[in-house]
């Protein structure tokens, strides 16, 4: 028969019990996640007469913004190698991707105070099920985002199998950085209003619709930027070249990965003491 | 048999804030000592208290515990930390086997969705597969009587449906070794009350129970063992039941309310079972005795009186009134100064629980009333089974010879 036992104790003075229960509920949460991501969606456009084509006007509708300004020629940005329409596209996009994996752990949570203080389940479920629903909308985003490329006059091309590896780096690093503000998120609401404040201020430090400055202090802060190489990489491969800084992008999908599980034990060890505080 | 035993509780204590900011840095500090695996503080911080305190059981399968007490006792606190909602402070708890809990009913249900799409969100929320509830949805329908109902959006269900749903899929679909339950029983009208009941009784028979609630019929009817809990501490651990509920009757606040002109006043009442004075502030009368009360008095100048006593429960309703009356049933009047009254009340036929005197004394002619005093004399009913209606009356009663059936 299974027994569990609960004391004060930190769970981490036992890490071994601690990883082996940490996978267990990670497997045993599959389905919890699921099934809670389907609720969502389907909840989401059910009131609606148009359902799930509004899962498509977001994007669709920034996507034509672009495609308008493009051919208008309203905007005129040169120095970026490619049509400016193209360029703040998949710019756009791709940061809108990063901005929903960050905040989706701390949104899944807040959403479902009400069960993490009534019920016992594997709280990983939250967090997996988040990362569904973000899975669904990225295809959407996609699917609209293809097509548009060649409408604007890009030229995707083989590179395009590569980008589903910048998008779990997206994935990753949202997910990493959001699981790790979560705990604190979770107590106090500053954190939650705290995000958009940088996030906003982050996307004009990242080549998302401007270019990448060549000098000056702009260009450091651009530099030492952790998602410069992302969105760079990111846009490379769908519009169909090659692009750069390949080893910092390695080398930061590998400290996300770190940051990820650094940040699952912390929330592991933390969930009970935030519990006790939003049920008190 | 020590393997039976499925919960193990040792000394478990659990504290909480009264003030939200400090609660919040609390929690801060809590966050850090956790990742830095530091033990917490025992002490108490400033603004904080036991919320639960210094709690031991064991249950085996097929026991029932009931933990009662009034509101903010800690209870619930102490069911969250069994179902490792929340660690605890100090202490160690042991759970064998597979919990089920009956709380939280209609978890994770969205409103905009279908009853059978809820049913499917709420059971995996309780850990429970969407195969078994391939296997039983029928069943679960059935169960909770919406089978017209089920591709509604369970926004226009009725609250009782919903109550009836949640209690359905969980009731149905969990085979527990330990079950908690809190509070929910009371759920939709007597007939699902009922079903509801009968369920429970079968999930207890194979597992141990926890059972929270301030329903003492429910109390007494289930289960085998009460802890009676004040302010966090258990000040009562008994298998006999109706002492611990007797004991819980004991620790409400009582108040005497005065109301009227004020030109009389009810100086004293005491009372006496089978002749023998009870002296003592809040007594216990076994069920069945004879009870008399003996009323003091004081009229004020120029008016004439007559009494009425009422016996209220412990939320004031009236229950049964006594006018005071004469041997030839005249209402007796009363002249200035102080009068001692004795009031036959019979034989105590209330169920066990909490009950007090309302007195009025009124103006025999204009009805004017001079005073009443509610909340008088508190006084507790024992009696080893606590019944779902205000009087019990124990019968005496025979078989009659059947016509034309045959004897067993």
């Amino acid at each position: 028969m299974h027994v569990t036992v609960y004391t004060p104790a930190s769970a981490l003075r036992d890490p071994w019990l601690m990883l082996r229960s940490m996978f267990a509920d990670l497997r045993a949460s599959g389905e919890l996640a699921w099934s809670l991501a389907r609720r969502d969606i389907k909840a989401q456009y059910r009131q609606s007469l148009f359902g799930y084509v509004w899962a498509f006007i977001m994007p669709l509708s920034t996507t034509v913004a672009w495609v308008y300004l493009n051919s208008s020629g309203i905007v005129k940005v040169t120095n970026t190698g490619m049509p400016y329409a193209i360029y703040a596209l998949t710019g756009t996009l791709l940061w809108q991707m990063f901005t929903e994996a960050l905040n989706s752990p701390l949104a899944q949570l807040n959403g479902a105070k009400n069960l993490l203080a009534k019920l016992s389940f594997p709280r990983e479920a939250l967090i997996l099920s988040g990362i569904i629903k973000w899975w669904f909308n990225v295809g959407i985003k996609l699917l609209i985002i293809i097509p548009a490329l060649f409408l604007l006059g890009g030229a995707p091309d083989w590179h395009m199998v590569l980008v589903p590896l910048i998008l779990v780096a997206i994935l990753l690093i949202g997910t990493a950085i959001g699981l790790f503000i979560a705990p604190v998120g979770l107590l106090y609401t500053d954190v939650g209003r705290m995000i958009p404040v940088v996030l906003q201020f982050a996307m004009y430090v990242t080549p998302v619709v401007f270019a990448m400055p060549a000098s000056g202090f702009a260009a450091v802060l651009f530099r030492i930027n952790f998602m410069t190489p992302v969105i760079v990489n990111g846009r490379a491969w769908l519009v169909g070249s090659g692009g750069s800084m390949h080893t910092e992008l390695a080398l930061i999908c590998g400290a996300a990965l770190v940051l990820l599980f650094l940040s699952w034990l912390l929330f592991r060890t933390t969930m009970s003491v935030l519990i006790e505080r939003m049920s008190a | 048999m020590e393997q039976d035993v499925l919960i193990k509780v040792e000394g478990v204590s659990k504290k909480f804030c009264r003030d939200l900011k400090t609660s919040l840095r609390y929690g801060m500090a809590d966050v850090r000592d956790e990742v830095l695996g530091r033990p917490r503080t025992m002490d108490l911080r400033p603004k904080e208290f036991w919320a639960v305190s210094d709690i031991g059981f064991e249950l085996r399968r097929g026991e029932c515990l009931g933990l009662i007490g009034h509101n903010g006792a800690g209870k619930t606190t102490l069911l969250k930390v069994l179902n490792g909602l929340i660690k605890p402070d100090t202490g160690r708890i042991e759970i064998h086997g597979q919990v089920g809990a009956l709380i939280a009913l209609g978890a994770g249900f969205n409103p905009i969705l279908t009853a059978r799409e809820n049913i499917y969100i709420n059971a995996s929320v309780l850990g429970l597969s969407k195969k078994l509830v391939d296997e039983r949805i029928d069943e679960i329908i059935a169960f909770a009587e919406i089978e017209e109902f089920i591709d509604m959006p369970v926004q226009h269900f009725s609250s009782g449906m919903s109550v009836r749903l949640g209690f359905a899929v969980a009731a149905i679909l969990i085979e527990p070794d330990i079950l908690f339950l809190d509070e929910v029983l009371a759920v939709g009208d007597i007939n699902f009350m009922i079903k509801c009941l009968n369920r429970v009784r079968e999930l207890m028979r194979t597992s141990a129970v926890v059972f929270v609630s301030h329903n003492m019929p429910l109390i007494t009817s289930f289960c085998t063992r009460v802890i009676v809990m004040d302010h966090g501490h258990s000040v009562m651990d008994t298998e006999e039941i109706g002492v611990a509920v007797n004991h819980y009757f004991g620790l409400a606040k009582n108040s005497v309310q005065i109301s009227g002109t004020g030109e009389a006043s009810v100086l004293d009442l005491r009372l006496a079972a089978n002749g023998v004075a009870v002296e003592s502030e809040t007594p216990t009368i076994q069920q069945g005795q004879e009870l008399t009360a003996t009323l003091r008095v004081k009229i004020g100048e120029g008016q004439t009186a007559e009494i009425n006593v009422t016996i209220s429960d412990a939320s004031l309703t009236g229950l049964l009134n006594i006018p005071v009356k004469n041997e030839r049933g005249e209402g007796i009047e009363l002249g200035p100064g102080e009068h001692e009254v004795q009031v036959p009340l019979g034989l105590l036929e209330l169920n066990a629980g909490l009950y007090t005197f309302m007195v009025g004394i009124r103006h025999s002619a204009t009805n004017v009333t001079l005073c009443r005093h509610q909340g008088l004399q508190p006084f507790r009913v024992h009696a080893d089974r606590v019944h779902w209606t205000s009087f019990v009356r124990t019968s005496v009663s025979k078989v009659l010879e059947p016509k034309g059936a045959k004897v067993q």
